[in-house]
């Protein structure tokens, strides 16, 4: 009976325990989106007033619509630059998830020593800082005329295919060869065998690699600045840093109008995507 | 079964293969190369053997930047690490709103450095104002700047990880543990953080990498002002190329000795935690 009762006041003493840290989080949560909030009431602003009086919320003559919005867009063809980056990263994505996964799957299927080299250089890859290699291989692109939206992807290949035939290479090793060889013998060959087989299996890191890469592509800022021709396309990262004019003066009335529109969509994205963006942080985890 | 998918070799491996030689390979090569000339591009490369490493070491910028990113590596990657080991801790005690909150922190993972450094310009300059400074007034104020744009950018990311591995812990385990008498610390330390090894190793190794070759944030945030002083390794490099001419050989050399350090730090790291980690 006495132990009973003791149970019953610690379940009590929890749940309190419990209500007070939902307060402490929920007060938490507020002020971990604040920062956004607050670039959102500005880009209703006033330039002027935007710089000197950021928390200070924009009525009567302050107030200025979406004036910062209309600057902006024409000053940096937000819209052209939104298709840009949606471009590039869309088929990155599709063309990284395609090739790797295929090529993972060949260097793990056949072993030789090649193939051991090819895995080890992909491994060895992933730690090379991207400075080593910016100035050689935006020349590189240069003379090979992939200063342009759809060369910038072949690209990307070549730049995220380690951490991808990494990824893929650790889940092909866990498919049982029977599967593969039992499709064989029915008279596949090695293509149908691959996507009506292997593919669907190896979905889940499909996933996984797809939104790893497309975090990266969408928000990547130096290499499309110096593999691109930027007088002619800008990515959103690019468009946004090219609002910082000369002298490092800023148009803050355009720039708050243009960081909500950049955050827009991936927030949209965010919410649709949740359970995959978090399950894929964690798998990739894992496996990296 | 081997020979038959060899056969398909040109398919399969190929496409990668060539991007990866134009993308990484090549450049890579190219770079070391480099490092040991004279050049403005790449078609007119004189070399000058060690030149350039040596006139590294005449570059107070560089020196300056290295020891500026060591610091607030080893700053970030403390706050980050501790702070989200926390939070896991206090969100896996299954409290109302849970979910909500873990959306809600990781969020701004998703935001690209050069938006969060605007977003953070404005909101510290914002701060700095009521004391009439502001955020390029010192090197400090950029540095803590970047400490705290980086925690709010990681700390979710970091979060989900370690949440990933407290769930992974046996329920048992914790409870025998109790059952003999371990106080909350013991479990702590002696239970819970050997569990949670493999977690902290990849958060270490991405807090570490992450903060060690930061550079959109850098230059959205402070751009390396007051007159380079808040400016890290990985900007330092690129405006030896791009802003200093007839500096281009001794920008690949820093770049090489950058991808030396990084990548001694990052081995060295996976190393010395693997060691510690405890089969489950």
């Amino acid at each position: 009976m006495a132990k009973n009762k003791g149970n019953e006041v610690s379940a009590v003493r929890r749940a309190k325990h419990g209500t007070a840290l939902s307060i402490f989080f929920g007060v938490l949560s507020v002020i971990y989106v604040l920062p956004i909030l607050i670039v959102l009431m500005n880009s209703f602003k006033l330039k002027a007033y935007i710089n000197r009086y950021p928390f200070k919320i924009g009525t009567g003559k302050m107030f200025v619509g979406l004036d910062n919005y209309v600057e902006g867009i024409k000053r940096i063809e937000f819209f052209k630059a939104f298709g840009y980056s949606l471009f590039i990263t869309v088929f990155s994505v599709a063309l990284i998830i395609l090739c790797t996964s295929m090529c993972a799957w060949y260097i793990t299927r056949v072993q030789t020593k090649f193939t051991k080299a090819i895995y080890m250089l992909c491994l060895f890859s992933m730690i090379v800082p991207f400075q080593m290699v910016m100035f050689t291989l935006s020349k590189i692109a240069n003379m090979l005329h992939l200063s342009n939206p759809v060369g910038i992807i072949l690209v990307y290949l070549g730049f995220g295919a380690g951490l991808a035939v990494f990824m893929f290479t650790g889940f092909v090793k866990s498919i049982p060869l029977e599967i593969e060889e039992a499709a064989m013998i029915d008279g596949c060959t090695p293509v149908q065998t691959f996507f009506q087989v292997v593919f669907p299996i190896l979905k889940p890191t499909a996933i996984t690699v797809a939104i790893l890469q497309a975090m990266w592509i969408w928000n990547d800022y130096l290499l499309p600045y110096l593999v691109l021709d930027i007088k002619k396309y800008k990515t959103i990262p690019i468009a946004i840093q090219y609002l910082k004019g000369g002298y490092g003066s800023i148009d803050w009335g355009a720039m708050m109008a243009m960081l909500v529109l950049a955050i827009i969509p991936i927030i949209i994205f965010y919410i649709a995507c949740q359970k995959y963006i978090i399950e894929g942080v964690v798998a990739g985890a894992v496996k990296g | 079964m081997d020979k038959a998918i060899k056969r398909y070799f040109p398919l399969f491996a190929l496409p990668t293969l060539v991007a990866f030689t134009i993308g990484f390979i090549v450049p890579f090569v190219m770079g070391i190369y480099l490092s040991f000339c004279k050049f403005t591009t790449v078609t007119d490369a004189k070399f000058v053997g060690l030149k350039n490493y040596a006139s590294i070491f005449t570059d107070k910028t560089f020196g300056h930047s290295l020891w500026y990113t060591a610091l607030f590596t080893i700053v970030s990657v403390v706050l980050i690490n501790v702070l989200a080991f926390a939070i896991a801790m206090l969100l896996t005690k299954g409290i109302r709103g849970t979910n909500i909150f873990r959306t809600v922190f990781f969020m701004p993972n998703l935001i690209g450095g050069i938006v969060l450094g605007y977003i953070w310009q404005l909101i510290l300059n914002g701060i700095l104002a009521q004391f009439g400074r502001t955020l390029v007034y010192s090197a400090t104020y950029g540095f803590w700047g970047l400490v705290i744009l980086m925690c709010w950018q990681q700390i979710g990311y970091m979060m989900i990880i370690y949440i990933a591995g407290i769930q992974n812990i046996p329920g048992e385990l914790i409870e025998a543990a109790k059952i003999d008498g371990a106080t909350s610390s013991q479990v702590l330390f002696k239970v819970t953080i050997p569990m949670v090894m493999p977690s902290i190793t990849v958060c270490t190794f991405l807090t570490l990498t992450n903060g060690f070759k930061l550079f959109d944030q850098n230059l959205a945030l402070t751009n390396g002002a007051p007159s380079d002083m808040s400016q890290m390794l990985a900007l330092n490099i690129y405006d030896t190329f791009y802003t200093r001419t007839g500096f281009e050989g001794v920008g690949q050399a820093k770049a090489v000795i950058f991808f030396i350090i990084v990548a001694v730090i990052a081995i060295g790291q996976n190393v010395l935690t693997r060691s510690k980690e405890v089969q489950q």
